[in-house]
């Protein structure tokens, strides 16, 4: 604690709702549950007196103390073990990844302990595994995944990627009330950016996991997509609008268990699905979509189901390299003129 | 000379270092003898004569319905593999016999012993193994993986190491809760060489966590023998590189594992922190049943028969006056009458319905089953 006392800035307790960015109101939702619920706790690699890499969790350990804020060795590992222990025992740990690309060191662990715990003989773990996901920041290969379809076949898993500062909020505090595991993907370009800044409600609030939300209401053509890629659809929406297309939106928010009412809902209204998302194309999400969409809505379809996503290489660290890489808006804008006219 | 050096150090708390007697040297292996010249267990003990009883109790427990299991496997009444603890059942029993009923373990495949001094009945190993609705998991998974908060028995998963930092978790979620009790975990000499091991005990040690590894010393992984996963000449040597106390014990010797697993849970419970013990044993069958031990070298299995755990223990109590040959076969007989019971009850259970494998993957009054879908709509 010396140390901490030593800190210059010292954070103060964020705002009970106001204007917040998306980092803001994540940061918002933990401290909210921590004064909540004392048997949530944080853990991870420097989340105590640094705040967190993307300082997410700043100012909690002045606040609540090591006994909650608990930084750790570099040991993803340990972190997601120790967590699923501490759930066992009754806490409701919030377990931090510094960039979800680490999430891989502690795969062992989430799919076959924390997945499977309940299902093996009814130890439900509430625990959430948060952290930065995301390229589009010149990070390169190690700093920049999206990790969901690793998680998406292991049955156990609840995967949240919120697109919003008030579904930030409502969802991370959501994923801690939860009784299961919950992986909450945070893209690292929103928790800044000053187009997400809104005035977030005083009154406590949950989003319900499970539930996409259309960010966007159209009748032509349904983009389904989530996290920062809800923002350039947006943006190819705004475009289309102008050429007369009048495209829907859709934000998944939770990636498991999905929301396929809601995919099935607005592709019957659409008849056209244009799937969007930032990991690599070959095994991404977008199949297992297309592949709902084909099953259960295919007499309502008037054309191809269409994928935008990212190539299938690492995500490579020089600019030109990253937007090659990555699916662009001209590419959305493209695809969805070709599906419009189909 | 050799064996009085030996005979002294093995008595001071069973903390001696041993060689391994499987290794040809011809000796007896150390440890205390009795006035026959025979191995039995050190004396230095604060257990009572029925406490003593109690442990052979649990000795002829696990042995007894590992024996019946596979017997049943042989009647291809249990669905999955049998593993047995044959041989090292001393070290299970001893160890968790030290514990408080507060206090966590999380055992291995060859724990079962710990498992049943935890207060988990044998009619749940019986279900278990025989993928039944009335087992503890309800027919999801096999033998011993499963738990009980209750009792304090955390089962172990597949994965070896990855219940260090589980337990590592246990011993940090009771801190927060200002619970006193030691969580210990159990591990092999090829569970050690994971990665899961390392970060979990290296975190519990950082964080001064009363945590017990019990790295069971029996020779083999599988196959695999020690000189394959390490170049440490004790395991215990592993425990300074996390800064932490390592013992060495007799593993077969019952009345040591106590002693130093006692002597360990204070340790801890102190806020001294994790510890390491180390228990030298051997694994008498192979991995499990179908594995014919092609690996072992001659002789070495006989050598061991000669140290058999529960032997020795016998002979033990008889020549420490502790109880006659007819109260152990007393003892025996009830064991016997315990396991018929539950064989029995656990026969009678029904298999699980098809449909509740649809269950319980999630808090299913917030998340749906996972039911097989309709295709089209329709069956």
């Amino acid at each position: 604690m010396s140390t901490a006392t030593k800190k210059e800035h010292k954070s103060n307790r964020p705002s009970r709702g106001g204007v917040a960015t998306f980092v803001e109101a994540i940061r918002q939702g933990i401290w909210e549950e921590m004064e909540r619920d004392p048997t949530v706790f944080v853990i991870g690699e420097d989340v105590g007196v640094y705040g967190g890499a993307f300082k997410v969790t700043d100012g909690l350990l002045d606040e609540f103390g090591e006994g909650r804020v608990i930084d750790t060795p570099i040991s993803e590992g340990a972190i997601v073990g120790a967590a699923c222990g501490a759930a066992l025992m009754g806490m409701r740990p919030v377990a931090e990844f510094q960039f979800i690309d680490f999430i891989s060191c502690g795969f062992d662990m989430l799919t076959n302990y924390a997945a499977k715990c309940r299902y093996r003989w009814g130890a439900g773990l509430a625990t959430v595994f948060r952290g930065p996901c995301g390229a589009g920041v010149h990070s390169g290969p190690f700093h920049s995944i999206n990790a969901e379809a690793f998680f998406l076949n292991t049955p156990g898993l609840k995967i949240v990627e919120p697109s919003t500062a008030y579904d930030a909020k409502g969802l991370i505090k959501a994923a801690i009330r939860d009784p299961d595991p919950v992986l909450f993907f945070e893209h690292k370009k929103l928790y800044r950016l000053p187009r997400l800044r809104e005035e977030l409600p005083e009154d406590d609030y949950v989003v319900e996991i499970g539930k996409a939300r259309i960010a966007r209401e159209g009748r032509d053509l349904s983009i389904i997509t989530f996290g920062a890629q809800v923002l350039t659809a947006l943006d190819a929406a705004a475009e289309l609008e102008r050429e007369g297309l009048d495209v829907e939106v859709i934000d998944l928010r939770t990636l498991a268990p999905l929301d396929k009412e809601a995919i099935l809902t607005s592709v019957k209204k659409t008849s056209k699905a244009l799937l969007l998302h930032e990991a690599a194309r070959t095994g991404g999400i977008g199949g297992e979509i297309a592949a709902v969409i084909a099953e259960e809505a295919f007499e309502w379809l008037d054309a191809p189901v269409v994928r935008v996503a990212a190539i299938d290489t690492p995500v490579p660290y020089s600019p030109p390299l990253e937007e090659y890489h990555l699916p662009q808006l001209k590419d959305v804008l493209d695809a969805a003129r070709k599906l419009a006219a189909y | 000379m050799k064996k009085e050096t030996q005979r002294k150090s093995a008595s001071s708390a069973g903390l001696a270092k041993k060689r391994r007697g499987a290794d040809g040297d011809g000796n007896n292996n150390g440890g205390p003898l009795n006035v026959a010249g025979e191995l039995v267990c050190t004396t230095e003990t604060t257990l009572t004569d029925a406490q003593m009883l109690e442990l052979y109790r649990y000795l002829k427990l696990t042995r007894m319905v590992e024996e019946r299991l596979v017997n049943l496997y042989r009647q291809t009444k249990i669905v999955g593999g049998v593993f047995r603890s044959l041989g090292q059942e001393a070290t299970a029993v001893g160890t968790c016999y030290a514990l408080e009923p507060q206090d966590f373990i999380s055992p291995l495949i060859r724990d079962l012993g710990a498992v049943l001094v935890k207060g988990i009945r044998p009619r749940e190993i019986f279900a278990q193994y025989m993928a039944k609705a009335w087992g503890p998991s309800e027919g999801r998974d096999l033998n011993i993986h499963f738990g009980d908060m209750s009792k304090g028995f955390i089962g172990p998963i597949s994965h070896l190491g990855d219940m260090i930092p589980v337990m590592t978790g246990i011993a940090l979620g009771a801190r927060m809760q200002h619970k006193n009790l030691v969580a210990v975990a159990y591990i092999g000499d090829g569970g050690m060489s994971t990665g899961a091991f390392h970060e979990g005990l290296n975190f519990a040690a950082v964080q001064r966590l009363p945590v017990i590894i019990i790295a069971e010393h029996n020779w083999y992984a599988y196959s695999t023998p020690t000189s394959k996963q390490t170049a440490v000449k004790d395991l215990a040597d592993k425990a300074a590189g996390y800064g932490i106390p390592g013992h060495i014990v007799d593993g077969n010797d019952v009345i040591a594992c106590y002693e130093v697993t006692k002597k360990a849970a204070e340790f801890a419970r102190g806020g001294g922190g994790a510890v390491l013990i180390e228990a030298k044993t051997y694994r008498r069958k192979g991995h499990a049943e179908h594995d014919d031990q092609r690996y072992l070298p001659s002789g070495e299995l006989d050598e061991w028969e000669r140290k058999d755990p529960i032997d020795r223990y016998e002979r033990h109590l008889i020549s420490q006056n502790v109880a006659t040959r007819e109260k152990l076969n007393e003892i025996m007989a009830d064991v016997q009458r315990e396991i018929d019971e539950d064989v029995e009850w656990a026969e009678s259970s029904p298999m699980p319905e098809p449909e509740k494998a649809a269950y319980g993957v999630f808090d299913n009054s917030i998340a749906p089953p996972a039911l097989r879908p309709k295709i089209f709509g329709g069956n």
